[in-house]
């Protein structure tokens, strides 16, 4: 499942409903992605994030549905925010759900690995000196190159 | 055809987008991005290094090479950061 929002959720309660009433489900693995206060050598006092809206939802639900092909999943979910979040808020949360730890554990990976290069967001810092656009990282580019088949 | 800018291409461009009707001969990205800088110098220092910009068709990531048609969704943007 997929959700773009700009409201917060609830990692606890958004896990309980991942596995409600699948009792073949035996592991669950979560990724949260959080925002921090530092950046470098600046401090960060907010990060406002844009996203285009039907692309980011089409490219989530492609990276979702290679997942499923890839390992066997009883259930996954990605949810990811927009707007202005401050350090501490939540970003993104991606969880999944399988008999075995192995499945849960390659595919939350993997999500998380393909949704940073894949998904159309851009973040701008507000530092102490104004506004700054977060380049793209080279080793974000090699994590999820090795997932290429 | 509509255009869409995101992020900091949005701001040096100073719209989120535009409704173009480029000339018939503009087949493919590389033409409509020559085509958009000689418009004026904003575009024209905005796409003057296209090594920075991604491009998606119809909310699809394509190459420079890919071709473009009249109603088509054509959305510049830099690598992203989301996550």
């Amino acid at each position: 499942m997929i959700r773009v929002q700009s409201a917060d959720f609830d990692v606890g309660l958004e896990l309980k409903k991942l596995t409600e009433g699948n009792r073949q489900i035996g592991a669950v693995t979560s990724f949260v992605g959080l925002v921090r206060d530092i950046a470098g050598k600046d401090s960060i006092s907010a990060m406002v994030l844009e996203h285009y809206p039907g692309m980011t939802e089409k490219q989530l639900a492609d990276i979702e549905y290679e997942a499923h092909k890839r390992w066997d999943l009883n259930s996954s979910l990605i949810i990811h925010r927009y707007g202005r979040l401050e350090p501490g808020d939540n970003i993104v949360l991606v969880a999944c759900a399988s008999s075995h730890r192995e499945n849960a554990f390659d595919a939350c990976h993997f999500l998380i690995d393909w949704l940073k290069t894949r998904a159309p967001f851009w973040k701008l810092e507000e530092t102490p000196e104004g506004g700054r656009w977060v380049e793209a990282k080279t080793k974000d580019d090699l994590a999820s190159a090795r997932w290429e088949k | 055809m509509n255009l869409l800018y995101f992020a900091w291409i949005r701001v040096k461009m100073g719209v989120s987008g535009e409704q173009i009707d480029p000339p018939k001969n503009i087949k493919d990205i590389k033409g409509l991005i020559d085509w958009i800088k000689q418009r004026n110098q904003i575009s024209n220092e905005t796409f003057s290094d296209i090594s920075n910009i991604r491009i998606a068709v119809n909310q699809e990531y394509v190459d420079i090479d890919h071709p473009v048609l009249a109603g088509d969704e054509i959305a510049f943007f830099p690598p992203v950061t989301g996550g």
